[in-house]
């Protein structure tokens, strides 16, 4: 059975419980933050530090009112997953609940799949030389738990459990925000690259969270995918595109 | 709490007013949210800055740090003026149909009865505070409470100056904000509406902070939210058991049940006391049955009737100041020697922490006992101090943290919960209850061994927890006893003042009233229900989930919202969900008008004489404001306010000073810091001290968003922090011209992980009138780029 975990950000307060009960469950070193203007630390993620909360102020110029947006992000758990499409080593795949899994023993370090995420949510660990990211809490789930994340947010506002229910759940719940007057209100993520394992209610346009609009496979992962992947031959040449590219993207994360 | 965090679930409107819920208090927005989702609850939020709670409200208004009681009071004016109010509940369940002594009056920001304060600009004689009596001396009623001299007139009159164009004027708010919130506000005065004030020290750090919190009292009454599901004065206390430790009286003014400490002046006997500290009505007429357990706790077998049961054992009070700040100026003079700080770190915390710091120089020794090195006993390490200089000798002894030990903490809503140790604390470190019981028998040794000192008060006390000190018998204690037989008393209506019982604190009796299944360690949810969970924990006081629930139906025993009943009569009996704080064996009829039953008159008081500052809350300035107050132009600031240093404030409009400090915390860290900052996970989501500002100030102060700035006060001392340059953040329209407020979290000092300046170094210390909490919320300042 497909699981998927639903963001509900019209419930989160931004008090990333989350963050902590992600680092705490999968014994993820702190790391060495400053206070850049902004409440959002750290300001990337990395090898140690798999979900964030992103915090988004905007104001009205003409009625001064300031909105506030929270939003707990991080692997999206995507069906159609650039990552796996990218991978010349076949290392990524989906478990049966649906998570996007790294499989440490066929990685072989091209980074690649960290330079193609469409979320920029993936990080890379030099150390050991493979790619980290949120697991969805595979162990957990194989205990009968939920999610780290889920299992300490204090509002709600992060959701675990079978994708349908939660789809259903966020039809009624968006329903109810839209007939509060929310008019924003809308599903993210849920028919999005194929369906996502991870879900949004948002309360505004995707862009006000810093997330994209219209998410998608880059062009560059489908061409590698179509046609540079089943040459296997050529992955010696795909590490160190990989490489190259990676430098790039790891610009582009900059918050906002 | 007067209600409890799951009744959360059933409030109509939430006014997190000096509050920030989901910053402080994070687990409470699960049943605000839950109120929200399930039947449309809305969340109102009232603070100077865009919070984290703000961000998620329904309805946000800022308002300038220390104005609180114009805010409300112009919510009581428009409930007033408009006919809002819940008429039929204040006709019964308050004092507002009573006629007040003609000789009372208020007259440009003071009350009668002003005589010369010495330290505080005015003492009040409170003898014009009172009510009218016929010659019986039953309490004159107007029921139709139209005559002038009654409360509910004279409350009308007193905040008929608090408009919302003016309170604008005063608080920054604009007035069509403050209408929305009135509005929306008032709209729980509906029969079967519940409104829900929660609030923390946003409102209790003020000078008039006692005020603060009765000004809220006074709206719930108006709007017949005190003793309903979903309504009632709701104060989020800090950690896992601070209610507890005030329940236990570790405040100077109190002794364990929130009763008066004697005081050598006014006691010198038990008689005294008894007479002079117990009310002739209400249940409080059972005090000497609370105090005389209490008595036959701490000395057993040797208080007896024979020794005013040990009476003169107690110590009293001497009747000067023994408050936090008032204990640092005696340090500073010498008085005194030793000081044993427990969990408390005064060095980051205390209003003018780098004076206190100074004080406890003066120190022959100092005991801190926590869990880390905190600022407290490292005081000699702050940045600047020459520790050569110091002689104080300063021992640290390790402490447990929380889940390792056993024993029960109390939460907000009253609940007294046992807790199991979890794992063994590391090292040499031990469980509070372990230190007191070595350091009570380590005095006890030296008593003993030495003859010639008055020792009875230590050599008689009650100390019997074991070899290894067992938490449950500590709890039995505090249940209490039958003296003859030992047996548990089931609760505090068992209690007796001839010393055939034992008890360490009355209202605790019946949490642990058995050995097998005590109160306090049931844990059962309810399946069906209001949210009472009564047999999950215990409250106090037996088992009450919402006090003054008598309140909770009309005077002919209607439950207000037939949805959510807690007490109704259904016309032979009455039908509960709660414990009855009322004479439940009776008809509606006998107790309408009795629903206050620790009150004297058993009714609510709209206007009361137990506070300093006044019967009704007035509003003053902050002791440091950038306005003079619009009010009065006798009283600047609470006239009646503790000052204990009068040269450390800085001057009304002080140009020097031309910002508006608030202080606060935020969700990462804890209080001092003296835990979190030693957490790197917390650390790396708040890694700095930093000052958050306005986008217009930030301009003219030509500073970026995560520049360094240096901020001062008039106490001469400097601080730097990050600037957090944010629209969150708003100048305020006072009196005709824009204000700059900026604001502080002061979780930082100069230990642990992550160090940054000490806040309160630069706060004022000020105290509250009645309970001398310092006014770390409002106070003046400068910033500038570095």
């Amino acid at each position: 059975m497909l699981k998927s975990k639903l963001i509900d950000t019209t419930k989160c307060m931004g008090c990333r419980g989350c963050q902590v009960a992600c680092k705490q469950w999968n014994g993820l070193p702190a790391e060495e933050s400053t206070f850049t203007g902004h409440y959002e630390n750290p300001v990337r993620y990395s090898a140690n530090t798999w979900t964030r909360i992103v915090f988004r102020e905007h104001e009205n110029k003409d009625t001064g009112d300031v909105k506030w947006l929270f939003s707990k992000q991080g692997c999206m758990h995507c069906t159609e997953a650039a990552c796996e499409k990218v991978c010349p080593a076949g290392a990524i795949s989906h478990t049966d609940s649906g998570a996007v899994t790294i499989d440490r023993k066929k990685c072989i370090g091209c980074n690649y799949c960290v330079a193609s995420c469409t979320f920029n949510v993936m990080a890379f660990n030099q150390k050991e030389n493979v790619p980290q990211k949120c697991t969805l809490c595979d162990d957990r789930q194989h205990a009968g738990l939920t999610p780290a994340c889920a299992k300490a947010c204090p509002t709600g506002a992060i959701k675990f459990g079978d994708r349908p229910e939660l789809a259903a759940y966020a039809h009624h719940r968006v329903s109810a925000l839209l007939s509060e007057g929310k008019k924003d209100a809308h599903i993210y993520g849920l028919n999005e690259l194929e369906g996502m394992g991870v879900f949004y209610i948002l309360a505004d346009k995707p862009e006000a969270y810093s997330l994209p609009a219209k998410p998608q496979v880059s062009l560059s992962a489908h061409i590698w995918n179509a046609v540079f992947r089943p040459l296997r031959v050529l992955v010696v040449l795909g590490i160190g595109f990989a490489l190259w590219n990676n430098k790039v993207e790891s610009e582009k994360i900059k918050p906002d | 709490m007067t209600n409890h965090w799951i009744d959360y679930k059933n409030s109509d409107v939430f006014l997190a007013f000096g509050a920030n819920p989901a910053e402080n208090h994070p687990l409470s927005m699960k049943w605000i949210e839950r109120a929200r989702t399930e039947k449309g609850a809305k969340l109102i939020v009232v603070d100077p800055r865009v919070t984290r709670t703000a961000a998620v409200a329904d309805v946000y208004a800022p308002l300038r740090p220390g104005t609180n009681i114009a805010f409300i009071g112009a919510i009581i004016n428009y409930a007033l003026q408009n006919n809002l109010y819940h008429e039929e509940y204040v006709a019964s369940y308050t004092n507002a149909s009573y006629l007040i002594n003609p000789e009372y009056s208020f007259e440009d920001g003071i009350f009668s009865g002003a005589g010369d304060g010495g330290e505080r600009q005015v003492v009040y004689d409170r003898s014009t505070w009172s009510y009218q009596r016929d010659n019986d001396g039953n309490i004159i009623k107007d029921p139709t409470m139209s005559d002038p001299r009654c409360v509910l007139q004279l409350m009308k009159k007193h905040y008929e100056r608090y408009d919302f164009a003016a309170v604008s004027s005063i608080t920054g708010c604009p007035a069509d904000k403050l209408e929305e919130v009135a509005k929306l506000y008032c709209s729980t005065a509906q029969r079967g509406k519940a409104g829900n004030v929660l609030y923390a020290m946003g409102v209790t750090q003020f000078t008039h902070g006692s005020q603060n919190v009765r000004v809220l009292a006074c709206l719930q009454l108006l709007l017949g939210n005190m003793g309903i599901p979903g309504g009632g004065v709701n104060a989020q206390r800090g950690q896992a058991n601070v209610q507890g430790s005030t329940d236990m009286a570790m405040l100077y003014h109190l002794i364990p049940g929130y009763m008066a400490p004697p005081q050598a002046g006014a006691h010198p006997t038990l008689a005294d006391y008894n007479e002079k500290e117990t009310p002739k009505s209400g249940y409080w007429s059972n005090k000497p049955k609370f105090f005389v357990s209490l008595l036959k706790a701490w000395y057993g077998d040797n208080a007896h009737s024979g020794n005013d049961f040990a009476y003169d054992y107690l110590p009293k009070l001497d009747g000067e100041d023994h408050s936090h700040i008032a204990s640092y100026r005696n340090m500073k003079e010498g008085k005194i020697k030793g000081m044993i700080s427990w969990a408390d770190n005064p060095a980051v915390a205390g209003p003018s922490a780098s004076s206190h710091r100074k004080d406890m120089e003066k120190l022959d020794w100092l005991l801190s006992i926590d869990i880390f090195e905190s600022e407290t006993p490292a005081f000699w390490k702050a940045p600047g101090v020459d520790p050569t200089k110091i002689k104080t000798e300063v021992f640290v002894f390790p402490a447990s943290a929380p889940f390792e030990r056993e024993g029960s903490v109390s939460n907000s809503g009253r609940w007294i919960q046992w807790r199991y140790e979890a794992k063994k604390p590391p090292g040499d470190a031990r469980s509070d209850l372990w230190i007191v019981d070595k350091l009570f028998k380590a005095i006890r040794d030296e008593y003993s061994n030495d003859p010639d000192s008055f020792a009875d008060p230590i050599m008689k006390l009650t100390w019997d927890y074991g070899e290894e000190p067992d938490a449950e018998k500590v709890a039995l204690e505090i249940n209490g006893r039958y003296t003859d037989s030992g047996q548990l008393v089931e609760n505090f209506t068992k209690l007796a003042d001839d010393g055939s019982t034992a008890c360490g604190n009355w209202i605790y009796s019946g949490y642990y009233n058995n050995l097998s299944n005590p109160g306090c360690k049931k844990r059962v949810k309810e399946k069906s229900g209001i949210g009472t969970h009564a047999d999950w924990s215990f409250a106090w006081p037996l088992n009450r989930r919402i006090i003054y629930n008598r309140c909770s139906a009309d005077p002919q025993g209607n439950a207000w919202n037939p949805d959510i009943p807690l007490m109704w009569w259904d016309g032979e009996s009455w039908q509960r969900n709660d414990v009855p704080d009322f004479n439940a064996n009776v008809p509606p009829a006998d107790t309408a008008d009795k629903p206050f039953i620790m009150l004297p008159e058993l009714q609510a008081r709209l206007f009361s004489n137990t506070i300093s500052d006044g019967p009704f809350p007035e509003h003053y300035e902050p002791a440091e404001s950038p306005v003079k107050n619009a009010f009065s132009s006798r009283a600047q600031f609470n006239p009646v306010a503790r000052v204990w240093y009068k040269d450390h404030l800085a001057p009304v409009g002080d140009e020097n000073y031309p910002y508006v400090m608030s202080t606060y915390r935020v969700t990462e860290h804890w209080q001092s810091g003296a835990v979190t900052r030693n957490v790197p996970w917390l650390n790396e989501l708040m890694p700095e001290l930093f000052i958050e500002m306005s986008p217009t100030l930030a301009k003219e102060l030509g500073v970026k968003n995560g520049d360094k700035v240096a901020v001062s006060s008039y106490r001469k001392h400097e601080i730097t922090a990050v600037a957090c340059v944010t629209p969150r953040i708003k100048p305020l329209l006072v009196h005709g011209k824009l204000r700059e407020i900026v604001g502080m979290p002061f979780h930082w000092g100069y230990q642990g992980l992550s160090r940054g300046a000490v806040v309160n170094d630069i706060s004022p210390a000020i105290g509250d009138a009645n309970t001398g909490i310092p006014e770390y919320k409002a106070f003046l300042c400068n910033v500038r780029k570095v």
